[in-house]
């Protein structure tokens, strides 16, 4: 990559409450978290600022903006975990929260929280400028814009609603073992969904992204309001002819980039430790056995420059990192919590994660990728009879237990002779994770991250994450048409 | 902050209808032409147990402000949990400052001052009892529900744990349109998940839930646990179908989420959006004629009561679908005037955003049958799980993942995994030719058992 503005040294945060939390606080805490025993003790401070501007019938119909401060404070006995928070941030409120976490363990006798040191850690997320440092009519004309641009687009672009969110975090981990992190996260989001009529007849269709950014991010080739307008005129108007889509089996094309979110949905959560700790995901015991086909190698990626998912360093204190899940089709490793990563005596893989200081960190996904093949996407495509391309997706969903997952096509087109036929109304595919791994037939050389805004959610948690892969010939789906045979 | 002010009990409604108050009387000295308050006041346990171990004691409380306010026709939407009188000051003059962004809107002025309240109905929603279930309670009760699950069946060999939760809340509301209240809720609910191993290696997965407003109100813990077993058990063997077109009977926790989906498409904010396929139908059949389904928010100790609505509005039962014809949209202020009409006093409201369309408890109208009665198909589906995001308000295409029962003959033949099942919406609620008398009353969407004439199954 060439052609960067962004300057060198590290962007200068506004200043937040956690600047005043001194690491002899901290370690009392941990302290009194740890007096009635327990193994392990840490604290989550964080301090969020974020805001959003609602743009409808042409015109800014709502600002919103929120604060959030708060502590959460952690006990672990073994697998057990105490947990208690607090919003306000005064001595008394502090020690209560931990004395709560602390109810967990009774063994009386605690050890005593080792001298915290403030841990380097790496920077993913380098940004110009906080969007929130940019005046609100900056914001208000990128919406502006994406609005005209899809109104332009086609006459039958009936109504259109456009969305901008900012926010960034300031969180500091303190553990018991010693970790002092302190990390800052952005995140920009824009989204534009329009509805498109054609003599009674609607559809819908919607663009957007959102990412670890500052303004500059609307500037960038493919990621203007106006790209992101036309992207949500042209399916909405696309979708009005499509076709009833068919049901059964069927050799599926995934297109690259958003596709990923099969990846997410079929592996991804079945290789979360928690699972695997407790023996309820079809993958428990599986380690370096055949999981997928030799063409596969999946990979949990926390480094990705900007990228919605990525993070420099956990909710545990763990950096971010780079872990490969499955290597040419065996499976190699989990992604861990601490929790899980000392159950099975392996090192913490840095995907403690949590929604905020309200919720217990949990193993989860950051930015999780199919790596590229070598065929070509048009070979691909060449190669099938009768089928399915499938281009975007609203979601997924999966039963970690077996594995069977599902998930919803906002874009897809039927295949018929190795060319693409009519777009096909919204439908849902079903398959099982390991089975459709191990029908992977072709995979493509041109990955591609989704610049989506993916959130996942687990145990009523939300976190951004990210989801990638080139193009993918899975030998049998099943497409959940209305057209039976 | 002393040490006192940290020991406040939570769920008390009468500090926050002051704060609400005094929010209210510092955003119109801030300049507001119009501002509207809620304050909430909480605190939740959370107890998991897991193979007869601890996994999981969570306790804490937690109290915020939203804000909305109006100056120029213009709206700014705020959050705070900072209470300090200085903050709550600076906070009023920020949020006014802040709508300075937003563009005129004159539709968006808060209700008329004849429309609101004037009267709050007690609707039975607190309990006391709850705060006496302390972490060892609750952890016995996660001991027994699991293993009552693990006992009941052989085949039950693991266990994904049990779970008892149990919230408080104090909620006030205050408006310059002229309304200021509060009330308090409680709630309990207690979950067990076994898991059992099918062959080939797959796991199959279940549970069984029961919640209330009082404890007293719950299902045994070692019934739960039965219950739950019972229905993981069921699922072993699973398999797949062919591709047909068979009628299809859901049961109230699957019937809930088609249900739920249905109040998104009546909803007066998707209906002046255009962004249902129902946007044209009021007053049309769009279900079969044995469909009715109302929203009631005055239910005593049901679990989507409200006193009144997140405009200061009095709550009302509204019926939605009458014998199968739509009735009304439900509407919030913004909503009603968008569409020329006035508000059914359907608004909901959370901290972190303005009004919305909410339903309250909407339910589906039981029928005479008996469960059993209508899923004796001589052939066709019982649906128990539904899976996923396959659903378009605009259009109404429905398409996800299911699972469940193959019926033939009048009897459960084998369990089912790994299908769609696919129907557009105007069809499924059209083709309703069935409805239970088993209505589920433990969440705010209440379902009973019903029947569709037809739905594509895509499977092997």
């Amino acid at each position: 990559m060439t052609g960067s503005c962004l300057p060198d040294a590290p962007y200068p945060y506004p200043a937040t409450p956690l600047d005043a939390i001194e690491a002899r606080t901290a370690e009392r805490l941990l302290g009194v978290a740890l007096s009635s025993g327990g193994d392990h003790a840490d604290l989550f401070f964080q301090y969020r600022s974020g805001g959003d501007i609602a743009f409808e019938e042409g015109r800014v119909r709502t600002v919103s903006r929120a604060v959030v401060l708060g502590l959460g404070v952690r006990v672990v006995r073994g697998d057990a975990s105490g947990y208690a928070y607090t919003e306000e941030l005064s001595d008394a409120r502090m020690l209560d929260a931990a004395r709560t976490a602390g109810q967990v363990a009774s063994q009386g006798g605690g050890r005593s929280p080792l001298a915290l040191r403030a841990a380097a850690l790496p920077s993913f997320y380098p940004i110009a400028e906080l969007a929130q440092e940019r005046p609100g009519e900056d914001k208000v004309a990128l919406l502006r814009r994406a609005d005209a641009a899809a109104r332009a687009f086609d006459s039958r672009i009936v109504r259109v609603e456009a969305g901008f969110a900012e926010g960034w975090s300031d969180v500091l981990v303190a553990t018991s073992n010693g970790v002092l992190a302190r990390d800052r996260q952005p995140m920009v989001r824009f989204g534009i969904s329009v509805v498109a009529e054609e003599r009674g007849k609607r559809q819908s269709g919607r663009s957007g992204t959102a990412k670890r950014r500052g303004l500059e991010l609307f500037s960038e080739f493919g990621a203007t309001p106006e790209d992101h307008g036309r992207e949500a005129a042209r399916l909405a108007v696309a979708m009005l002819h499509a076709e009833e889509a068919p049901a059964g089996p069927m050799e599926v094309v995934l297109a690259a980039g958003e596709s990923g979110i099969l990846l997410h949905e079929a592996v991804g959560h079945g290789l979360e430790a928690d699972f695997n700790r407790k023996g309820t995901s079809n993958y428990s015991g599986q380690i370096g056995r055949q999981v997928a086909s030799p063409r596969c190698t999946v990979v949990d990626d926390a480094t990705v420059t900007n990228a919605r998912g990525s993070i420099n360093v956990d909710d545990e204190g763990i950096p971010g990192g780079r872990n490969v899940l499955i290597e040419n089709g065996i499976l190699v490793g989990y992604m861990h919590d601490r929790i899980s990563s000392h159950h099975f005596g392996v090192k913490p893989s840095g995907n403690g994660r949590r929604e905020s200081f309200r919720h217990p960190p949990l193993p989860r996904m950051t930015n999780t990728i199919l790596l590229a093949g070598n065929e070509d996407p048009r070979d691909i495509v060449a190669s099938v009879g009768r089928g399915v391309y499938a281009k975007r997706f609203s979601g997924g969903q999966v039963n970690i237990s077996n594995g069977d997952f599902v998930f919803a096509l906002t874009e897809s087109y039927l295949i018929e002779n190795g060319k693409l036929g009519a777009p096909l109304r919204g439908v849902n595919l079903i398959g099982n994770g390991p089975e459709v791994l191990r029908n992977v037939t072709m995979v493509g050389h041109d990955f591609q991250l989704s610049d989506g805004t993916w959130t996942c959610g687990k145990d009523g948690q939300s976190v951004p994450v990210g989801v990638g892969t080139p193009t993918v010939k899975i030998k049998q789906i099943t497409v959940g048409g209305t057209r039976t045979p | 902050m002393s040490s006192e002010a940290g020991k406040r009990s939570a769920a008390d409604p009468g500090p926050c209808q002051e704060l609400a108050e005094r929010m209210l009387s510092l955003a119109m000295r801030a300049g507001a032409d119009g501002a509207e308050v809620l304050v909430r006041d909480g605190a939740e346990l959370e107890v998991k147990l897991r193979m007869d171990e601890p996994e999981l004691v969570k306790e804490a409380g937690s109290r915020g402000l939203g804000l909305r306010v109006l100056k120029d026709e213009r709206v700014a939407v705020t959050y705070t949990s900072d209470f300090a009188p200085d903050a709550m000051r600076a906070f009023a003059a920020e949020s006014v400052a802040l709508s300075g962004l937003a563009e005129p809107d004159p539709l968006a002025a808060l209700p008329d001052r004849e429309e609101m309240a004037r009267t709050i109905p007690d609707l039975d929603l607190w309990d006391e009892s709850v705060l006496s279930l302390d972490v060892a309670e609750a952890m016995r009760w996660c001991r027994v529900g699991e293993a009552a699950a693990r006992k009941f069946d052989m085949r039950v060999t693991n266990s994904d744990g049990a779970s008892f939760g149990r919230g408080i809340g104090a909620s006030a509301f205050a408006s310059s349109a002229g309304f200021s209240g509060a009330y308090r809720g409680s709630h309990v609910s207690f979950i067990v998940e076994p898991v059992c191993d099918d062959a080939d290696g797959k796991k199959r997965n279940g549970y069984h839930f029961t919640s209330s407003r009082s404890v007293d109100g719950l299902q045994a813990a070692e019934s739960v646990g039965i219950e739950a077993a019972r229905r993981t058990v069921a699922k072993l063997g699973a398999r797949k179908l062919d591709t047909c077109q068979v009628p299809a009977v859901f049961t109230p926790e699957v019937g809930r989420s088609l249900l739920g989906r249905f109040a998104g498409v009546i909803s007066g904010g998707a209906v002046w959006r255009k962004s249902t396929y129902l946007a044209e139908r009021e007053g049309t059949q769009v279900a079969s004629p044995l469909v009715t389904i109302v929203d009631d928010p005055l239910l005593p100790r049901a679990p989507g009561s409200r006193p009144y609505d997140g405009e200061g509005l009095a709550a009302r039962p509204n019926v939605v679908v009458s014998e199968g014809v739509l009735r009304t949209f439900l509407c919030d202020v913004y909503a009603g005037r968008k569409l020329g009409r006035k508000s059914t006093g359907s608004a909901g409201r959370g901290l972190g955003g303005g009004p919305h369309v909410s339903t309250s408890n909407f339910i589906l109208r039981p029928g005479r049958a008996s469960a059993e009665e209508i899923a004796r198909l001589d052939r066709g589906l019982l649906v128990t799980e539904l899976m996923g995001f396959g659903f378009n308000p605009v259009t109404g295409d429905f398409s996800q993942g299911a699972g469940g029962f193959w019926i033939e003959k009048g009897e459960r033949a084998f369990a089912v995994s790994e299908i769609t099942i696919a129907v557009n919406f105007d069809d499924l609620w059209k083709g309703v030719d069935a409805i239970a008398s088993d209505l589920d009353t433990r969440s705010s969407v209440q379902c009973p058992t019903f029947r569709v004439a037809k739905v594509t199954v895509a499977g092997t």
